[in-house]
């Protein structure tokens, strides 16, 4: 086990060495970079103190170094001009465009990006794996063919629109306001039962619309895979025996079953953080998602690299967790290395 | 001859060799073992109802792509100063219970200034028959011709806004057709790239094995654990501002295309390694047919009905990708014109409460997406004929 885990700690490691540098490199395609564009704009207003101030903040941040030594100090293998101090050394740099440190400007956002996508990855399976069982076990039912069409439409309809015209009907009918992740008089408030309230309520919506797709690929997935297993023999066998049919669905069946829905746990992830992206922008969500649109348009490079790094890091994190659980459910599944 | 068989390793016998006379088949299952793999599995997609009807949707949206400027009432580009944002307009067959043909009541406005809106009644004393194969916005067809002929044209001095307008008053259905053009393309496109690369690469790996196969495999998987729509999100942002439309068309196309392969290659890898093992390919070996032959007229036509199966059901990612890019400003910019920019402009939530009918190129997006994936449904279950 010890062996398992830290070869797939190690590999995850190299792995997200190579994703950081490819996420350098693609913010660093566009020409030209945030303090350079300003200093230019600043150069036509003629402002004299403020392009002081960005020059010393482009020497600060080495941003006059061939880009493969920013990369570098960035990383935190390479001493910059304050030393070692990069993503290794938990320094996450510098947003230009709110000149603060990354920290403080995505630090709230963190939690709620991961609680928006925890809560996602929960309504999926607690919905998607009742309803695969009915399906699967009433094939072509009335309900079967419903729980398909509506997974069909699940799977077509762009979530960012849904997000739209749920945003609007809602709060026409029910007259809630689903926009935000809390009521705005909590804003900059200390969390207290009515904020937490007030959180829960406004979540709601988000992980519907967000999980939405997802829970119709796993409704497909789990239950192609249970009606395959319910054709096999040990299935029959165990009815024949007399088990009742709860147990001996639950029991064998429905395990085998899950194994595919487990190792997707790592593939969701990625589907999950991109629609989170689009829906927070609709439904002006604080989470990272309208932050990394803004900070890629204006080529804030610190800013937009942590956070596609920490979007890689909840992918790969995903993954292993996903492995681990197989390792665990199915005793069959060796794990890598042998012994 | 006869030395030139038997100096390979596997002694061939010369002598035709007629399956049907050791082991004699009926008239009726004659035909389906003598079926080629392809007639087998049209046969098998036949049979699926709901895929052939997709392939007949999409087979129409299609057909809609080269004639856009006939079909469409209006220039994508036709602006109407006195209808911004009009509202959808009937069509009648009935004027005051006589038959009339299809016709449109004109639109009146009056400004409303509670609300500064204009607020569009239609006159419905005077019914205005709708033109069909007749003369209206010029256009350049296909780049070559000068052209004025429409399928179907407003009625004389009136106007035919089926779909409702748009901010400057361009009508809404002409502007979805012309999106077509674009919207169906990037899909085709992207995929053609992304078909290149995967076979590309799967069959490397594949068919090399070792320290190939490694690296490419390792590839796959870190191309796999990015997040697609961030990834998107930053490409599309390099690319350069001064770009014409059309180039960040393409642009985009291949940056949607370079994203997907690793899910073909994948499949093309592990096909490729499966098939080796089958037992027809171990027939053929016997037999004497070189590695080239087995390859080409044994392996890839295996795999080639699952790889088009597998890219069948990867063009609406596509599709909905470059929506999501369009919709979120960072894909392809007005004059281009697609159903993601069309959606562009419905953003906001007074589009929905104002103008409701600016979402409506969501519904083709809607069906495309689906027809694409009841078909791709159908592919893959005829792509295994024989079980």
């Amino acid at each position: 086990m010890i062996r398992f885990l830290s070869r797939r700690i190690l590999t995850m490691a190299v792995t997200l060495l190579i994703i950081s540098a490819l996420i350098f490199f693609i913010i660093k395609l566009p020409p030209g970079d945030f303090l350079s564009n300003q200093i230019a704009e600043l150069r036509a207003q003629g402002e004299s103190a403020s392009i002081a101030k960005a020059e010393f903040l482009i020497k600060q941040y080495g941003l006059d170094k061939p880009a493969w030594q920013q990369y570098l100090v960035w990383l935190g293998v390479m001493p910059g001009p304050n030393g070692f101090s990069g993503l290794l050394q938990g320094d996450w740099g510098w947003s230009f465009e709110y000149d603060k440190p990354v920290v403080e400007v995505v630090g709230d956002a963190l939690w709620l990006t991961l609680l928006v996508n925890l809560a996602v990855v929960i309504f999926i399976h607690v919905v998607s794996i009742p309803i695969a069982i009915y399906s699967a076990t009433r094939q072509y039912s009335v309900g079967d063919y419903l729980a398909t069409f509506i997974g069909y439409i699940g799977l077509a309809t762009p979530s960012f629109l849904l997000a739209l015209i749920l945003l609007y009907y809602m709060n026409r009918w029910f007259g809630v306001s689903i926009g935000g992740l809390y009521d705005a008089e909590y804003a900059g408030e200390p969390w207290t039962w009515a904020k937490t309230q007030s959180l829960l309520s406004h979540l709601l919506v988000p992980t519907v619309v967000i999980g939405l797709g997802g829970t119709a690929a796993m409704i497909r997935r789990m239950r192609a895979n249970l009606l395959d297993e319910l054709g096999k023999q040990y299935y029959v066998t165990a009815k024949a025996k007399g088990l009742g049919p709860t147990k001996a669905l639950l029991k064998y069946p429905f395990r085998m079953s899950l194994n595919p829905f487990i190792a997707d746990i790592g593939n969701l992830l990625p589907h999950l953080v991109s629609g989170s992206v689009l829906v927070s922008l609709v439904l002006s969500l604080p989470t990272v998602g309208p932050i990394l649109l803004s900070a890629l348009k204006s080529q804030d490079q610190f800013l937009a690299g942590f956070i596609l790094m920490f979007v890689a890091l909840l992918t790969v994190v995903g993954m292993l967790i996903s492995d681990l659980l197989l390792a665990w459910l199915d005793p069959r599944i060796r794990m890598g290395g042998g012994r | 001859m006869n030395t030139a068989i038997t100096s390979k390793r596997h002694y061939v016998d010369p002598a035709p060799f007629d399956p049907g006379k050791t082991e004699p088949v009926g008239a009726e299952s004659e035909s389906f073992y003598r079926a080629s793999s392809w007639q087998l599995m049209w046969w098998k997609f036949r049979r699926h109802k709901v895929a052939v009807a997709a392939a007949f949707v999409l087979l129409f949206f299609y057909a809609i792509v080269p004639f856009v400027e006939v079909i469409a009432p209006y220039n994508q580009t036709k602006r109407h100063g006195d209808f911004l944002y009009a509202p959808p307009q009937g069509v009648h067959l009935f004027h005051e219970g006589r038959f009339v043909g299809p016709f449109t009541y004109p639109y009146s406005y009056s400004f409303d200034l509670e609300s500064f809106r204009r607020v569009y009644t239609p006159d419905t004393s005077k019914p205005q028959p709708i033109r069909f194969l007749c003369r209206g916005d010029a256009y350049q067809f296909w780049g070559l011709w000068q052209m004025d002929v429409h399928l179907v044209c407003p009625p004389e001095n009136g106007t035919l806004f089926l779909l409702g307008t748009d901010r400057l008053g361009r009508d809404l259905l002409s502007r979805i057709i012309y999106g077509a053009r674009i919207s169906l393309t990037i899909g085709i496109v992207g995929i053609a790239v992304s078909f290149a690369l995967g076979l590309f690469f799967g069959g490397l790996a594949g068919y090399l094995g070792g320290w190939v196969d490694h690296v490419i495999q390792r590839m796959i998987e870190i191309l796999r654990s990015l997040p697609e729509l961030p990834l998107w999100l930053a490409l599309s942002a390099a690319l350069p501002a001064n770009w014409s439309p059309i180039l960040v068309f393409f642009g985009i196309t291949i940056i949607l295309g370079l994203l997907d392969w690793p899910g073909l290659a994948r499949a093309v890898r592990s096909k490729l390694l499966s098939l080796r093992e089958e037992d027809f390919v171990k027939a053929a070996e016997l037999m004497g047919a070189s590695k080239q032959r087995i390859i080409a007229r044994h392996l890839i036509p295996n795999f080639m009905s699952h790889l088009i199966a597998s890219a069948t059901l990867s063009i609406p990612s596509m599709i909905l990708g470059e929506t999501a890019l369009s919709f979120l400003g960072l894909g392809l910019r007005p004059p281009v014109t697609s159903w993601g920019v069309l959606l562009n402009e419905a953003q906001n939530l007074a589009a929905v409460q104002l103008h409701p009918w600016l979402l409506f190129p969501m519904v083709p997006v809607v069906i495309v997406v689906l027809a694409f994936n009841f078909m791709g449904d159908g592919l893959r279950d005829a792509a295994d004929p024989y079980h």
